[in-house]
Order: structure tokens, then C-alpha cells, then sequence
């Protein structure tokens, strides 16, 4: 029990002190959830918005696919990047293996499906006189997309939210392709791993408490968007 | 006054095999107020909808300025123009912004636009309500913003869906006022679907009555209500007719 109380004091030290190496861990962490939540939303918004918009032969496959992934395993999304990128696989000469741009990548792959889905259901939740009335009051096809999107808003700000709060909580993935290096690809889910492993407590119990910090940040403001969403309804 | 002319020829529509319109056709006059009546499921609205180009009918054309337009090219024809729905259709964003949504789209400058959103919102009294979001209005005010939405766009024809559809006598009326008023002022054609016969006579310069598809009887409001020549409409309007 003492050795818990003392991990704990000495967690709230180093966060109080704002340690720098505290502070790099935290730092390299929201830069590669960041970058994984740009390059996903970049592709998934409109991805969400084709299949959400338009009917195609292929469309409900599609949709049930991306169900599926969201809850993809991030092991088996973890092991597949490793073994593209390895030296052995097709994109081995990128030198990627081992470096933040591979655990963005991982990331971005699994945040696409969380972001690309929820688009799309917040898309066809859209009442369709919205559309008809965009078109009779002389939107071009083009503005009647963008009218939709802006109607879908609050269901869209709830994916891009949900899917930042999944990467920043991800480790199996991001072991695999950063592989845990002091500086440079050591995040905090995978520094808690590692200190963990090695008996030392308090810089994994700081970064724990840091990680539930952002993550309640992160479903406050989910919570905010949603009820934002609701009242104007 | 209205510059467009619209003639709706040999019109017909089935939806999963049920025909729903059967060979209507009909010359809007300009700048008139057309009210199409019927018994609930004769297709009214679907005669909207299929004159206003938010459908295809299987047969039959839809002539605007006699030119035969197609949903996807008519960008130019809608900005000419708009209808109101029987629920608004309103945009999850504030009073003003939704008046200003068609200006915005036609790229008018802000100052005009400015200009234009007021008096139409004070014209239907929801200026003290211009940075409210829509949503939150009432039935009876959202449909007082869908009708002052279209009216800045100045539309040449104007469709109405049962625009007092659900509302109380007292909205009724100020519904009626604002489209009296619209008329009297820009001379758009109107046509217009209802249901209440009062509001029919007291609105209408010329009525089609639909049954069961078809456009089996109008004319001339006034003339309409004295003296209906068909014997369904005749049912109809003296509240005789089972449905």
C-alpha cells in the first residue's frame, strides 16, 4: 500500500515539476495521435460523405466493412504496417519502420473507420427535405453537399472526437511499428507498458494520470458537441 | 409581375404501379394564384413536386419559358424559382441565416443581402428573433421564416405545400396575410396545395381540383366555389364526399 501512496505522491510531483522528460513523452504522443487524426479525417470525412450522399452498387458492402473496422484489433493493424514496412516488405525503402510517421500511420488507419462510419451515419441522419429544400432555394449540387455537411456537423465533430480518443489510448499498434525508443517513438500508452514491466511506477502512474486527463477532456467536449447537437433540435 | 410561364402537359406518375397522376396537364397563368385541391391521396402534391421539378413524372413534360428542363441542369431554372414545404425545411443555424441562405448561394453582396433579410423578417415579424436558431422556433414561426426565405429570393413562380398544414387559426391567418401580401407586391405566380376550402377561396384567382389523379374540374376561384361543373367537386367542396 506505502509503495502506491508513494508512486502516486511521486507521479503528482513530476507533473507539478512538469518534468521535461514528462513533458516530451506527452508532447510526441498528441503529435502522432494529431497527425493520425488529420490524415484520417482528411480521408475519412469525404470517404463518410461519398457513401453517405450518393447510391452506388456496393454501397451497403461498404458500410459494413467499415462497421467491422472500426473495431479492428490494433495487433493485427499493428503487425500488417510492420510488415509492409519491414526491410522485406513492399514499402521497406521508405525507412519508415521504427519512426513517428509509422505510428501515425497506425494510428490513421485505425482511426479512418470510427471517423469515415460516424460521417456517414450523421450524413443519412440528415432529414431529406434538407436536401430538397437546398435545391429549391437554387444550391448547385456542390452546395447542396456542403449544406448537408453543415446540418450533419455536430454527428461528424462526435467521429473526428471519438476517433482522437481511440488513437490516444491505442499501444498494441503503435509498439509494434515505433517500437518504444527513448526520445523518439516513446509515447505515453507505450511508456506505461514499459515502466510498468520495469517496477517503475511513478513515472507510468503520471503518464496514467496525465492519459485519463486528456481522455476526460476529450469526452467532455464529445459530451458538450452531442448536447449542442440535441438542443438545437 | 412574373415573367416565367409554366404548362404542365399530359403528366403522368406511378409509384410501385399505383398511378398517382394520369394525364394531367394545365397552363399556369402568370403572375396568378393557382390552388390545387383534391380529396387526401389524389396526387396534389405529387402535382407540386412534379411542377416545382423535385420529380420526374414517367410521362409527360414540364415546360418552363416552353423549354423542357431536366432536374440536373436546372440550377438557372431554381434560382427562378423556390417552394415552401409543408414543415419549413428549415437549416439548423440561426433566423438570419436561413433568410439569407438562397442570397448567399446567388453570391449577392453582404450589404444587400443585409437589406433584403431585414425587411422580409420584419415583414413577417421574426427580426427580434434573427440570431435564434431556427429549429428552436415554433411550427408557426418556421413557417412564417420558409415563406420570408423565399420571398427575398423575389421568385417568379412560388410553390406552396400546405404551407398552414398543422398550424392554429391564429398563425393560419398571419400565413395567409404574408402570402396575400407577397402577391400583392411582387406578383409571382403561386401554386399553391391546401386542404381547407376556406383558405382555397379566400386565396385563390384560379383552382384545379384533382381526383383520384386526375384534374377533372377548375377555373376561376369565385366562379369554381358557385358553380363547380363536376359533380366530384361538387361533393367535394359542400363536404358530401366520403374519402
Amino acid at each position: 500500500m506505502d509503495s502506491i501512496i508513494s508512486g502516486f505522491v511521486k507521479a503528482f510531483s513530476l507533473i507539478f515539476h512538469l518534468d521535461k522528460e514528462l513533458l516530451g513523452i506527452i508532447f510526441l504522443s498528441l503529435k502522432v495521435s494529431g497527425l493520425a487524426l488529420i490524415i484520417a479525417a482528411a480521408i475519412g470525412l469525404p470517404f463518410g460523405a461519398i457513401i453517405g450522399l450518393r447510391r452506388f452498387y456496393g454501397r451497403d458492402l461498404i458500410i459494413s466493412v467499415l462497421n467491422t473496422f472500426m473495431g479492428l484489433p490494433p495487433v493485427v493493424v499493428g503487425l500488417s504496417l510492420y510488415l509492409i514496412l519491414s526491410r522485406s516488405g513492399p514499402l521497406g525503402f521508405m525507412g519508415l519502420l521504427y519512426t513517428p510517421s509509422a505510428m501515425a500511420t497506425a494510428q490513421s488507419i485505425l482511426a479512418f473507420p470510427i471517423v469515415a462510419s460516424l460521417c456517414h451515419s450523421a450524413i443519412v441522419s440528415v432529414d431529406p427535405i434538407i436536401k430538397q429544400a437546398s435545391v429549391t432555394l437554387g444550391a448547385t449540387p456542390l452546395q447542396v453537399t456542403i449544406t448537408i455537411m453543415k446540418e450533419a456537423r455536430y454527428g461528424i465533430m462526435s467521429g473526428v472526437i471519438a476517433a482522437f480518443g481511440r488513437v490516444m489510448a491505442e499501444v498494441g499498434a503503435i509498439l509494434i511499428v515505433g517500437g518504444n525508443i527513448a526520445g523518439y517513438t516513446r509515447v505515453m500508452t507505450t511508456t506505461i507498458a514499459l515502466e510498468t514491466d520495469k517496477g517503475n511506477f511513478e513515472l507510468a502512474l503520471a503518464l496514467g494520470i496525465v492519459l485519463l486527463a486528456i481522455s476526460l477532456m476529450i469526452n467532455m467536449v464529445l459530451h458538450y458537441v452531442q448536447k449542442l447537437g440535441v438542443r438545437t433540435k | 409581375m412574373s415573367e416565367l410561364g409554366l404548362t404542365i402537359k399530359e403528366i403522368k406518375k406511378s409509384y410501385n404501379g399505383k398511378v398517382v397522376l394520369n394525364d394531367c396537364s394545365f397552363v399556369f397563368d402568370r403572375g396568378k394564384t393557382h390552388v390545387i385541391i383534391g380529396p387526401n391521396g389524389s396526387g396534389k402534391s405529387t402535382l407540386l413536386r412534379i411542377s416545382a421539378l423535385l420529380e420526374y413524372p414517367d410521362e409527360g413534360k414540364v415546360i418552363y419559358h416552353d423549354d423542357y428542363k431536366t432536374f440536373e441542369d436546372n440550377v438557372e431554372l431554381y434560382r427562378r424559382i423556390t417552394l415552401v414545404f409543408p414543415k419549413g425545411g428549415l437549416f439548423n443555424i440561426t433566423v438570419f441565416k436561413n433568410a439569407a441562405y438562397g442570397l448567399k448561394l446567388r453570391r449577392i453582396n453582404k450589404g444587400e443581402v443585409e437589406k433584403k433579410v431585414e425587411d422580409a423578417l420584419r415583414d413577417v415579424g421574426l427580426w427580434e428573433k434573427r440570431n435564434q436558431n431556427a429549429l428552436t422556433l415554433s411550427t408557426g414561426e418556421g413557417q412564417r421564416l420558409a415563406l420570408a426565405r423565399a420571398m427575398v429570393l423575389n421568385p417568379d413562380v412560388l410553390f406552396l405545400d400546405e404551407p398552414t398544414a398543422s398550424l392554429d387559426p391564429r398563425n393560419t391567418s398571419i400565413i395567409e396575410e404574408i402570402i396575400s401580401n407577397i402577391k400583392r407586391r411582387y406578383m409571382p405566380t403561386i401554386i399553391m396545395v391546401t386542404h381547407n376550402m376556406f383558405q382555397a377561396q379566400r386565396l385563390a384567382d384560379s383552382v384545379i381540383f384533382v381526383y383520384e389523379g386526375q384534374i377533372v374540374d377548375g377555373g376561376p376561384g369565385n366562379k369554381f366555389f358557385e358553380n363547380p361543373t363536376d359533380e366530384r367537386a361538387y361533393k367535394f367542396i359542400t363536404g358530401q364526399m366520403v374519402y
